[in-house]
């Protein structure tokens, strides 16, 4: 490489599109059409604690392990060993990686204090590294994690320009697909303009703290000669690696199946056009304190777990213990379920973790358990300190989520007052198919009653029909005899 | 005089210099580490200069990032020294042969 090319050299607006490096990283694929542009650098910037060096890990365990490309992590800050420990707590195993000759790490030390500059230098010994690196395993990855370093530690910022300047033109020529990180700085992407190197892709990731939740986001800020979401969007650190979860408008070709599964209560089963709910639809059961909505959601997973299906229940007010005593008084024995391996319960405080881990949690255990059905009881919980908004996006990404697997959804919401629904079911009404509303306001004290306010694509009765919790169930009325005019007897009939 | 040599003295200081190629300015550092040892460490050091274009698992090893780097291996604890060495009172400085005066931390900053 004799002398540093301009950037603008590289043709701009070639409509072409660029090749894609696939980064194995749930939904950063589907953001970016298929990956980080091939053979190319892409920077990744972000403030401190935001995911990069995660991010740009998975990226080279995943390049490894799924698309057979080999990689190298030159890092600046962490030693191999913080990075394997790192890594760990994703489930990645690099020592296995590293044996198996598919990674290199390389812990660059830098100490201003322990080097003089006595006359002019290049950093042709950090080429000779990554090269050798790169050499001896065919590496296709190259993360460099992050370059800043140097300015901290090398004197002659006109001598670190023109070297990273080379060192990009050098990657691109090496045809690596690579990901450099940087700090992200004041009022700029980068604290030392980085962006002016990298043409082709950039990306920031953010963090925000609110209360004990923990928001993260990614957004692509630049990607050559593509169509990009220019949205931010809320990612997870998981168990087993970076979730990014794309916005519901994204995908919604979910395949609406005809399928039809039973409520588990037959009176409901035949206000909803005689068959019950859609399978894969999603199922909001709104109500005040006490109506009966945890029994709903017990009828359909008794229902599912008949029919052999396996069910998940996330209980965020009661324990799963309380949860079957109650359910057992009214006739409702999910036992047999828990002890077959069918019914799976996953209970917690809702304040014991941040959002962030809620979801991350529910998305690892519908993973884990590939269940047909699934149970939020209740969604509201996860409304702490006024993250309102936060909690919103997040929620119908996890709806969105149940519907792109084609899982049926039923999520219990809490409202104030029968007069008033919930600022959550307003929120998620949009992706809800099926819409149930539970009351306890006619008279009697066991007087319930249930309205189906929609239901997408079914004929369904929009008529309030009263139900009893008794021993064996929810006793849903028939539906009323003369309800031709719009009257309804039903409140008083017996169920 | 002693009945017995003296134990070799060129031990007490162990310097490697680090170079990339055939360029001009490894010839520079090259010539000018010879010139300052010659003068200040004379029968008192070993040198040894390293091309890592023939030995590039040692840039790794050594943790060399700035070419050249001089390292002082001996005595410990270990010291270095980037740049062609043009400038001599800050390769004596960084081989810790001249004690930095404030006025040359005032120059640096």
């Amino acid at each position: 490489m004799t002398r540093p090319n301009n950037p603008a050299d590289d043709r701009p607006a070639t409509r072409k599109q660029l090749d894609r490096a696939p980064t194995g990283i749930e939904g950063l694929d589907e953001i970016t059409s298929g990956g980080l542009p091939k053979g190319r650098p892409t920077l990744l910037c972000g403030g401190t604690g935001c995911g990069k060096t995660l991010l740009a890990l998975e990226f080279l365990v995943r390049g490894a392990t799924e698309f057979d490309e080999p990689g190298v992590f030159m890092s600046f800050e962490e030693t191999a060993l913080d990075l394997i420990e790192n890594a760990a707590s994703l489930g990645f195993d690099l020592p296995g990686l590293v044996a198996q000759n598919k990674l290199v790490l390389d812990h660059v030390h830098l100490q201003r204090s322990e080097m003089e500059e006595a006359g002019s230098y290049d950093l042709e010994g950090l080429f000779i590294r990554l090269d050798l690196a790169i050499r001896t395993i065919g590496a296709r990855r190259v993360v460099l994690d992050t370059l800043e370093v140097l300015f901290a530690n090398l004197g002659s910022e006109h001598t670190l320009r023109s070297e990273l300047h080379r060192l990009f033109l050098w990657l691109k020529a090496r045809g690596v697909t690579a990901i450099i990180t940087a700090e992200q700085g004041e009022g700029r992407l980068t604290r030392h303009g980085l962006e002016e190197y990298v043409s082709d892709c950039v990306i920031r990731l953010d963090h925000r703290v609110s209360g004990q939740v923990v928001s993260r986001s990614l957004r692509v800020v630049k990607y050559r000669g593509s169509m990009h979401g220019t949205n931010e969007y809320p990612f997870l650190i998981e168990e087993d690696g970076m979730l990014l979860l794309p916005v519901t408008s994204l995908n919604l070709e979910h395949i609406a199946s005809t399928e039809r599964v039973s409520t588990g209560i037959p009176n409901l089963d035949a206000m909803l056009g005689g068959q019950g709910y859609y399978r894969g639809s999603s199922i909001l059961v709104s109500g005040t304190a006490g109506t009966g909505k945890s029994s709903f959601a017990a009828c359909l997973a008794d229902a599912a777990c008949r029919r052999g299906e396996p069910t998940l229940y996330f209980s965020f007010e009661e324990s799963p213990s309380q949860i079957l005593r109650n359910m057992r008084s009214i006739g409702i024995d999910l036992k047999p379920w828990v002890d077959q391996g069918l019914l799976r319960f996953w209970a917690a405080r809702p304040t014991l973790y941040g959002l962030e881990m809620h979801l991350a949690t529910m998305h690892r255990e519908i993973r884990a358990l590939q269940p047909r059905v699934v149970i939020v009881d209740p969604l509201n919980s996860f409304i702490i300190d006024g993250n309102g908004n936060d909690v919103k996006m997040m929620l119908m990404r996890l709806v969105d989520y149940l519907k792109g697997q084609g899982i049926t959804g039923m999520f219990t919401s809490l409202v104030h007052s029968s007069s008033e629904t919930g600022r959550i079911d307003i929120a998620v009404s949009s992706l809800i198919d099926t819409w149930l509303l539970l009351n306890a306001e006619l008279e009697g004290p066991s007087g319930r009653s249930l309205t189906v306010l929609k239901s997408r694509g079914m004929a369904h009765s929009g008529q309030p029909r009263s139900f009893r919790l008794t021993e064996r169930g929810v006793a849903l009325s028939e539906a009323p005899r003369q309800s031709r005019d719009g009257f309804t007897a039903d409140g008083k009939e017996e169920a | 005089m002693t009945p017995w040599p003296t134990p070799p003295q060129e031990d007490r200081y162990v310097l490697r210099l680090y170079v990339a190629g055939h360029s001009p300015r490894a010839a520079q550092a090259i010539a000018n580490v010879k010139r300052i040892c010659e003068d200040h460490l004379q029968g008192l050091y070993t040198l040894e200069v390293v091309d890592l274009y023939q030995q590039p698992q040692l840039a790794a090893g050594e943790q060399i990032v700035a070419v050249p780097t001089l390292i002082r291996a001996l005595p410990q604890p270990l010291r270095r020294v980037i740049g062609d060495l043009s400038n001599t009172e800050k390769v004596l400085i960084g081989l810790d042969l001249k004690k930095q005066t404030p006025d040359d931390t005032a120059a640096a900053e």
